[in-house]
């Protein structure tokens, strides 16, 4: 396909890109490495440059790692369900022939567009606010006592604002993954005498399997960096507190630099395990 | 084929898939009323719906906040000038690697893409440590430089999937034609490759604009995008629903109206062509 | 003028050897076709002519300069592709006015070129379209037009009708033809077809694996072909090869009988079977017949009068001075 002198060139062109990614990643990543193994409390002016694996065995032993690793497990397992269920749903529903489809696509596909911070507090304020939200004049209308979300269940609610943002991006990509499927293949299944629910089960289903593999791999890795949602509603408390959080915590209000840095490198380790899973599956595409 | 359905099918389904789409799309709808309604209408009790006097005021009321506009603008030159500072990065990989593929374009490009799934937390403080020592902690060129960096993978990506789809056969035939890679470049490769251009800076825009960690810790006030704005709203100050909502809809409007332009580019830019 | 020489040209990626050193001379006016199966090297051999991909060894000459070395804009040489590679952005005007352009021609002689070209390509309504609006046959003339234009030394051909209907295919054989007629400039063709090889070549080149089998016009392949794998290749329907006793008869390793070659008689014969599938075209009858022996059904090339049909008996004999004998190499025994 290309001769030597579109080589040089095309070497060239790449320069840029790749010197930049690798300084970004490089220099601040050998930093938070570097500072993982001291004893690094600015406020306090310590600065101890080799303390060994000291952070890493108080950050792994701490309460709050095990309970921010549960927290971010409960978080993004949660999220994860409601996608990709109402995602599956959705999907299939905006596949049937319905009158104004292309508005009711816009409607479902906008939350994704919400800026963070907006939705939280949208949610926080006007939905799950004890004294004026939505949820209470409904709780009061049907007769109820009002429920305080976000200090009864701050996890179950910050899981309801994130699906909320997430569930138009599974929904999509679903969406895109159905209607690739031939519609051959389906009415062949239905000549074979197979119900609804079997074509749902055999055909659809395993033709979806790629499409929610992906769904899953790519919403855990933005979502395993959740911040702004829990920064605006409950700023980590209530057991809300996830790993990302709770590095944020050590490093920038606690300023324990060195303990957040073992925080943040374990953090690193375990998107890259996601991460590996995903790289698989986008490389095995770029062959064909 | 397509087959005739019946018509109370079809309604049927039209009623499920409007009255899910409905209940999506309701917390933006009921931002929309409320910010036309008067601080005491937006916390009535039963919650009035549309029948409300509406007001502008708390547009001016928020336009008025003496820090507004400087987000507004910090919002659109941090998303516009990262965008393009990505693309001029951008564009020449993702043509090299599309048109000169070579043994290593696919790890390169793997890559690439594994940058985008570091944690940020992962460099939190050595970033806010160059950034305190180079001086530019909340300043638009740092917030310009690094989201920059965070979507340049995705970027780089989304250009390759495009240009990859267009035929290897045309640039050789404009070489046969003559054309040197100059020309090559201006009369074939841009005009073929500006749609696929234009829905990555759109695609990079809305994600830039709605970045919400570097924004918000890596800012005070100078630099502070509206997504920090609005997360100063999130200690209540008595009657500010109306307001809140106001600054939210401006937040969110022009990126909404974008969005739904780039929905068929989300998918392929936020799965990497892992979907098709 | 175009006379174009390849001289121990070698190509290679990487590690594996896609053409072994060739050569091959191809003299000024000629129409010469590349064929052979997928996977031999021919569209490879005709890019490496083009300049688009680089010689590992060897040496390309046009007119007698050295051309190896040259980018392909500096070769002279004008490409119509297998997709057509239409600007989808350009005007059919533009598209078949872009050589000319690049090449910085005055607008006057670009228009004059332009016209006589639509002209010649039944495009002159189709100008101001562009090649998503054209059917495939349009879009192959404009791909045309846009080589014309350049008035180059030597047309490369890489398959360009294989997008293409069957009936369109056949028209547009015959308008290349006659364009190579009108023209009288060198072209090169590759394709896969060997009807296409037959009908529209002065000389056909045989390739298998990056080798070439066989040089020569379409009928001094089809009346001696080299060896059996040209034997096989060339001719329509397949030549029927038979190898054990038969071949022996005939003093050698296997024999060659095109299906043309075999009459149908009344009773005796040298090969007597049972009809398989029979064909009844009107003009000709091919018949597919189970020969007990032979492991393959033979082909065989009857008038369309012979009434047979499946399941009867059929008795065959060659015409004697028709039949081509190979050896246990593979090559012809003349």
């Amino acid at each position: 396909m290309a001769t030597q002198h579109s080589r040089a060139a095309a070497r060239l062109m790449i320069t840029p890109a790749v010197f930049v990614l690798l300084v970004w990643m490089l220099i601040p990543l050998c930093m938070t490495l570097y500072f993982s193994f001291a004893d690094y409390r600015p406020m306090r002016a310590t600065f101890e440059p080799w303390i060994g694996f000291e952070n890493y065995g108080r950050f792994l032993t701490s309460s709050a790692f095990t309970s921010s690793i549960v927290t971010t497990l409960q978080m993004v397992g949660g999220i994860l369900c409601i996608t990709i269920g109402g995602g599956v749903l959705m999907a299939l529903l905006l596949d049937q022939p319905i009158f104004g489809q292309g508005i009711v696509r816009i409607l479902v596909i906008a939350p994704f567009f919400v800026m963070p911070t907006v939705s939280a507090l949208v949610w926080k304020n006007m939905f799950f606010n004890v004294d004026n939200g939505l949820f209470s004049y409904a709780y009061k209308a049907l007769g109820m006592q009002p429920f305080d979300f976000l200090s009864q269940a701050p996890l179950f609610s910050i899981i309801v604002i994130v699906a909320w943002q997430w569930l138009p991006f599974a929904t999509l990509i679903l969406l895109t993954a159905v209607q690739s499927l031939s519609s051959e293949q389906l009415e062949a299944a239905e000549m074979d005498g197979a119900p609804a629910l079997s074509r749902f089960r055999h055909i659809i289903l395993p033709h979806l399997s790629r499409a929610i593999t992906v769904v899953i791999l790519i919403q855990t890795i933005f979502l395993l960096s959740i911040f702004a949602e829990i920064f605006v509603t409950t700023n980590g408390a209530f057991g809300t507190r996830t790993l990302t959080y709770l590095v944020y915590q050590r490093v920038l209000e606690s300023q324990n630099i060195g303990l957040g840095s073992a925080g943040g490198i374990i953090a690193v380790i375990l998107a890259n395990i996601v991460a590996i899973f995903l790289m698989r599956i986008v490389g095995k595409n770029l062959d064909t | 084929m397509a087959r005739a359905i019946s018509t109370n099918k079809k309604i049927m389904w039209t009623s499920l898939a409007w009255g899910f789409g409905l209940v999506m799309f309701f917390p933006i709808l009921w931002t929309f009323l409320t910010s036309f309604k008067s601080e005491a209408t937006a916390i009535a009790d039963p919650p009035v719906w549309f029948l409300f006097d509406w007001t502008l005021e708390n547009y001016t009321a928020v336009q008025e906040r003496s820090n507004y506009p400087l987000a507004l603008s910090n919002s659109i030159i941090i998303a516009v000038g990262s965008t393009i500072l990505g693309i001029l990065i951008a564009v020449p990989a993702a043509w090299a690697m599309a048109f000169v593929p070579g043994k290593r374009t696919k790890d390169v490009l793997l890559w690439m893409l594994s940058t985008k799934m570091l944690p940020a937390v992962g460099v939190l403080y050595p970033l806010v440590l160059l950034a305190k020592w180079l001086g530019v902690m909340d300043s638009r060129i740092l917030l310009i430089v690094v989201l920059m960096l965070i979507n340049l993978p995705i970027i780089v990506w989304m250009l390759y999937t495009y240009f990859r789809e267009i035929p290897g056969e045309i640039l050789e035939a404009a070489r046969m034609d003559g054309a040197s890679l100059r020309n090559e470049i201006i009369y074939v490769l841009t005009p073929m490759a500006v749609p696929g251009i234009a829905s990555t800076i759109l695609l990079n825009i809305i994600l830039a604009w709605n970045e919400a960690f570097w924004t918000i810790l890596l800012t005070t006030v100078d630099a502070a995008p509206l997504t920090k704005f609005i997360a100063s709203f999130s200690a209540p100050e008595g009657l500010f629903y109306a307001k809140l909502s106001a600054a939210s809809m401006m937040a969110i409007a022009p990126i909404l109206i974008m969005g739904w332009f780039s929905q068929k580019q989300l998918v392929r830019g936020l799965t990497f062509g892992a979907v098709k | 003028m175009g006379r174009i020489t390849l001289e121990k040209v070698q190509k290679k990626f990487g590690e594996v050897e896609v053409i072994p050193p060739l050569d091959l001379t191809i003299e000024d006016g000629e129409f010469v076709v590349f064929v052979g199966p997928s996977g031999c090297g021919k569209s490879t051999l005709l890019r490496l002519i083009a300049g688009l991909e680089d010689v590992s060894d060897g040496e390309i000459r046009i007119d007698g300069k050295p051309a190896t070395d040259l980018p392909p804009a500096k070769r002279g040489l004008a490409m119509v592709f297998q997709s057509y590679a239409l600007y989808p952005h350009m005007t059919v005007r533009k598209n078949i006015a872009f050589p000319m352009k690049m090449a910085g021609m005055d607008q006057a002689e670009q228009d004059r070129r332009i016209a006589k070209a639509a002209g010649a390509l039944n495009l002159t309504d189709y100008l101001d379209r562009r090649p998503g609006q054209l059917s495939g046959g349009q879009r192959q003339r404009v791909a045309i037009g846009r080589a014309i234009v350049r008035e180059p030394a030597a047309f490369l051909f890489d398959e360009p009708l294989s997008n293409l209907d069957a009936a369109l295919r056949v028209g547009m054989r015959m308008e290349i033809s006659e364009l190579h007629k009108s023209l009288e400039t060198t072209m090169i063709y590759v394709t896969h077809d060997q009807v296409e090889a037959m009908t529209m070549a002065d000389k056909i080149v045989v390739l298998r694996a990056g080798h070439i089998e066989q040089v020569g016009s379409p009928l001094e392949l089809y009346k001696a072909p080299r060896n059996v794998f040209v034997a096989g290749f060339i001719g329509s329907p397949k030549m029927n090869l038979l190898g054990g006793s038969h071949a022996a008869a005939h003093d050698c390793t296997t024999i060659g009988i095109r299906p043309e070659h075999l009459d149908v008689v009344a009773s005796g014969g040298t090969f007597t079977g049972r009809v398989g599938v029979a064909e009844h075209l009107g003009s000709d009858t091919f018949f597919h017949v189970h020969v007990d022996g032979i492991a393959e059904p033979m082909t065989v090339r009857a008038g369309g009068e012979v009434g047979l049909t499946h399941g009867d008996t059929i008795h065959l004999v060659p015409q004697a001075d028709k039949v081509h004998r190979f050896d246990d190499k593979g090559l012809r025994i003349a």
